[in-house]
């Protein structure tokens, strides 16, 4: 049959979640209200680190309306999602200033948290370690001396005892060092990144129910409904099916709720309390406290080049903070590790990506997964060495960038349906006039300057990576899409019901996505996490259509005396190739299908289908080769600021983000995922940085002190360009491009404040303090800068 | 009442209008956003004595016999809506924004949007839907 062309796939369908959203109808996890539900609060270490040598309970459980108090000494379980480091609450000791300590329940919050402040926790400081480069020392302070006795995932991770290392990643290509000390020009370069907060505007919040006979039922905001089944059932020792993890509406995630969060701690407040609801919610202020934030990163990157302008080698040590906990920083530095190279060719390349355990709140996914900051390196070095070879940094990269025929630094071949990165360049420095002088600024004491930067991401996700869903049909002849991938505000829910509409042959309105995952309702996914959900998840669907059009074939076949082969499906009905007037209408299928004289025959229709990654391996211990991605996404940006160098201040001018999307399957949302994640990178390159003080303490744990962009803090203008080139095993060709927007704009920044001022800055922010005092260390006047 | 009950506490535990969300308790994003006598004021900062005999509107007042409202329609068709959380906040800023200045120029619209947080967007849509609601309102 042939193919016909997209009708509902590629269009901007709007979402239909948006209107319960703005009629203040969809309800998030702290909107529950259940009956007999309990309120917790915590407690909260005052140290990064310290032997806790006894908590006195007796004034907080005397507090009216208490139910329960818990402390570390109740609790003999760990947890962890690679590597089983942390408790549900501080055993012995804690470990970063933030760490819960107690926990109380009671039946108003106020309650809970006036008991909370009654608890009298006698603590002995211990000297503590805050940076990763001097964590990774020998002799070094260990955060966790018993790392050695700790279960991890083995084979894919590589914690090494009696050191502060979670997690050694190393990837080895050729011989850097020998091409290293053999290349025309040379170039080393180190970079910082400070830790930052995802800052979702729905706090972390779960509640659970410890029921009789072993059960939990939990309400969470998460993106892992079947990850936190998983986590719960080893952790606690239930079996899965005990566990059932509803998801509500998710006010944003960006990886900050992936993988366990606050149900193991609601879980044992609950039976703790004879089995009553618990709800534990974050305040703003323990979200950035307690709650896992971005891992900083120390980079130091060798860059080796032919005279010819060719890259000849790259060798990097990326030492990342990973905090107290390991949670997904090990797997950061492995993903990171292996794009840690930038989307070049390169024949010879050596990474020790670290993953150190410090004294300070630990590190997680966020959008990106360490690809925003291993890249605010690599794109800078590679800036820097076109310089050094007096080389237009667009000209630089496109002579490098992969193309057919090169492979990647794990050693995968780079075909076209990796996309065109070179395309992604040229479209992106094309829209800002790359070549071009920019215009003369608006003050004298302004200067103006052009940026580029390169980026790339895979879903760094597990080789056996599985998801599934069911489509079932209704009596009306619509359809009902069931998943468990979460749709946090990214808006795939919608993309599926395109994808649905289109593969049923009906119209888009006819199609829903039915809201709120439960584990005893709707089909296995993995998690939410890694820009792989409309890839997977997309697949899944289409295999279920396909599954629903051949149950309805079947029915129609013998209803209609025509065999399988000769029926078509579309326009809501099934025919005969060539007589659409003899088509049955799937609203006369979709429960079973009745002959005049009252015999029946087939059944509700519901159709399964399904996706796993394919060809993945896990990498070699030794060299890092192997097929770690399903799918790679390129990538460029390009900007133009202006620099005032009196205040230091950065105003982007324009930004032009283009990205290979294989197929935009919803233009509206794909625009708008873009700009949400351009200006998020934005946050990373102008403002967001978590500062401690000596003691490892956080200053800035408020929107008063932590500022992320506002309406006022958006660039003149952005240009978001999306390419088509297909990935083969995408659906309609499609990849994912939910976290790359993000990635590589404090790079492309910081390129264009060098073309500006002429001043190299290394590390993150680049706040106007910063800004100012490199131009007051450059020495140059400021007259003569602008 | 308690005399410490905020109104935000007021409007979302005691009238189980949960449209209206805390995101910070501390007036700094938005997200609690009402309109008291007219007025957006962020509810987790006043307390719900200060509301005794004015008038409060949250988002639930928004809709009118169940037709979205311009403002409403303006930011589903948009794109302006994504994880939804911070949405409350943004359409009752908007419509205080709105009721107090009909005509506003874009300069107006981000000055009265600029307290309200929103992580997912980058806030173009955003401001899109309310220069659309206040197009149309004309």
């Amino acid at each position: 049959m042939i193919p016909r062309e997209l009708r509902v796939v590629g269009t901007p369908v709007v979402r239909e979640d948006a209107v319960d959203k703005v009629t203040g109808a969809a309800r998030y996890t702290t909107d529950l209200l259940l009956p007999g539900m309990l309120h917790a609060a915590i407690l909260t270490s005052p140290h990064a680190s310290a032997r806790i040598v006894r908590i006195d309970t007796e004034l907080a459980r005397a507090v009216p309306g208490v139910r329960a108090v818990l402390t570390g000494a109740d609790l003999d379980v760990r947890l962890g999602l690679y590597l089983r480091d942390k408790r549900i609450l501080a055993r012995d000791v804690v470990r970063y200033q933030g760490e819960a300590v107690a926990a109380v329940a009671a039946d108003t919050l106020d309650a809970a948290r006036t008991a909370c402040r009654l608890l009298r926790v006698e603590y002995e400081e211990l000297p503590a370690v805050f940076d990763p480069r001097k964590a990774v020392e020998p002799g070094a302070l260990l955060v966790h001396p018993d790392l050695g006795s700790y279960d991890h995932m083995r084979g894919v991770f590589f914690p090494k005892p009696g050191s502060n290392v979670a997690h050694h990643q190393k990837i080895r290509k050729g011989d850097a060092a020998a091409a290293l000390a053999a290349s025309d020009v040379r170039i080393e370069a180190s970079f910082d990144n400070p830790p930052v907060q995802h800052v979702p505007m729905e706090t972390h919040a779960a509640i659970a129910q410890a029921l009789t006979g072993g059960r939990a039922e939990i309400w969470t905001s998460s993106q892992s409904p079947y990850t936190v089944r998983h986590l719960l059932a080893l952790a606690f020792g239930l079996s899965h099916a005990a566990v059932r993890v509803h998801v509500p509406y998710v006010g944003g995630g960006f990886g900050g709720k992936a993988g366990l969060g606050l149900e193991p701690l609601a879980y044992v407040l609950s039976k703790a309390c004879g089995g009553r609801p618990v709800q534990v919610s974050m305040s703003r202020e323990e979200e950035f406290n307690t709650i896992p934030s971005r891992q900083g990163l120390y980079s130091t990157i060798r860059l080796g080049a032919s005279r010819d302008a060719r890259l000849t080698a790259l060798e990097a040590t990326y030492t990342w903070d990973a905090g107290a906990y390991a949670d997904y920083g090990v797997n950061v530095g492995r993903a990171a590790a292996y794009s840690g190279a930038g989307p070049y060719a390169l024949e010879h390349c050596s990474i020790d990506s670290y993953v150190v355990y410090t004294n300070k709140v630990y590190g997680t996914a966020y959008r990106g997964f360490g690809h925003l900051e291993v890249l605010w390196g690599v794109e800078r070095a590679i800036d820097q060495m076109a310089r050094a070879l007096d080389l237009d940094p667009v000209e630089f990269r496109k002579r490098n960038l992969l193309k057919e025929g090169d492979t990647t630094i794990t050693g995968e071949a780079f075909t076209a349906g990796h996309g065109k990165p070179i395309e992604c360049l040229e479209a992106a420095a094309k829209a800002i006039e790359w070549g071009q002088p920019s215009a003369p600024p608006s003050d004298a004491r302004k200067v103006r300057g052009k940026g580029v930067a390169m980026l790339h991401k895979a879903p760094a996700m597990p080789t056996y990576t599985s998801c599934a869903a069911i489509l079932k049909l209704d009596e009306d002849g619509a359809a009902d899409v069931l998943v468990s991938g979460v749709d946090y505000g990214q808006g795939t829910y919608t993309v599926l019901r395109q994808i649905a509409a289109e593969e049923l042959g009906i119209p888009v309105e006819k199609v829903h996505v039915t809201w709120e995952c439960d584990t005893a309702m709707t089909p296995y996914d993995w998690q939410t996490v890694a820009s792989r959900f409309a890839y997977m998840g997309g697949n899944a669907v289409i295999e279920a259509a396909a599954d629903c059009l051949n149950q309805l074939r079947a029915v129609a076949s013998q209803a209609l005396a025509v065999p399988v082969e000769r029926l078509v499906c579309d326009n809501e009905t099934v025919f005969p190739v060539g007589e659409p007037q003899r088509a049955i209408p799937y609203r006369a299928l979709a429960l079973g299908y009745t002959f005049a004289n009252g015999n029946s025959i087939g059944g509700p229709v519901i159709g399964h289908g399904r996706f796993i990654a394919t060809g993945l391996t896990n990498l070699d211990p030794e060299t890092g080769q192997g097929r770690p991605a399903q799918f790679w996404t390129y990538g460029a940006h390009a900007v133009e600021i202006e620099v005032d160098t009196e205040t230091g201040e950065i105003e982007v001018l324009k930004i032009a983000t283009a990205l290979d999307a294989g197929k935009v399957l919803n233009p509206l949302l794909c625009r708008g995922q873009v700009i949400g994640g351009i200006v998020q990178g934005l946050g990373s390159a102008l403002h967001e940085g978590f500062r401690f003080d000596d003691k490892g303490r956080l200053l800035n744990p408020s929107f008063v002190d932590y500022k992320i962009p506002t309406a006022k803090d958006l660039p003149r203008e952005i240009v978001p360009i999306l390419l088509e080139n297909p990935q083969p095993g995408g659906p309609y060709g499609a990849r994912g491009v939910a976290e790359h927007p993000m990635i590589s704009v404090p790079s492309a920044i910081g390129n264009a404040l060098y073309d500006a001022l002429g001043i190299e800055f290394t590390s993150l922010p680049l706040s106007p303090e910063r800004v100012l005092e490199g131009i007051c260390a450059a020495g140059t006047p400021r007259a003569q800068l602008a | 009442m308690p005399a410490g009950m905020t109104l935000l506490e007021f409007v979302r535990d005691r009238l189980h209008l949960t449209g209206t969300k805390e995101g910070c308790g501390i007036g700094e994003c938005g997200a609690c956003t009402v309109l008291l006598d007219g007025k957006p004021v962020t509810a987790c900062l006043v307390l719900a004595v200060e509301a005794d005999g004015g008038s409060v509107e949250t988002v639930e007042g928004e809709a009118a016999d169940g037709e979205l409202s311009l403002l409403q329609r303006a930011f589903v068709e948009t794109g302006a809506v994504q994880c939804g959380f911070c949405t409350p906040g943004m359409i009752m800023s908007a419509r205080g924004l709105l009721r107090r200045n009909p005509n506003p120029t874009d300069d107006e619209i981000i000055e009265a949007m600029a307290g309200n947080l929103c992580r997912c967007t980058g806030y173009e849509a955003i401001l899109a839907a309310v220069r659309i609601a206040a197009e149309g309102g004309r």
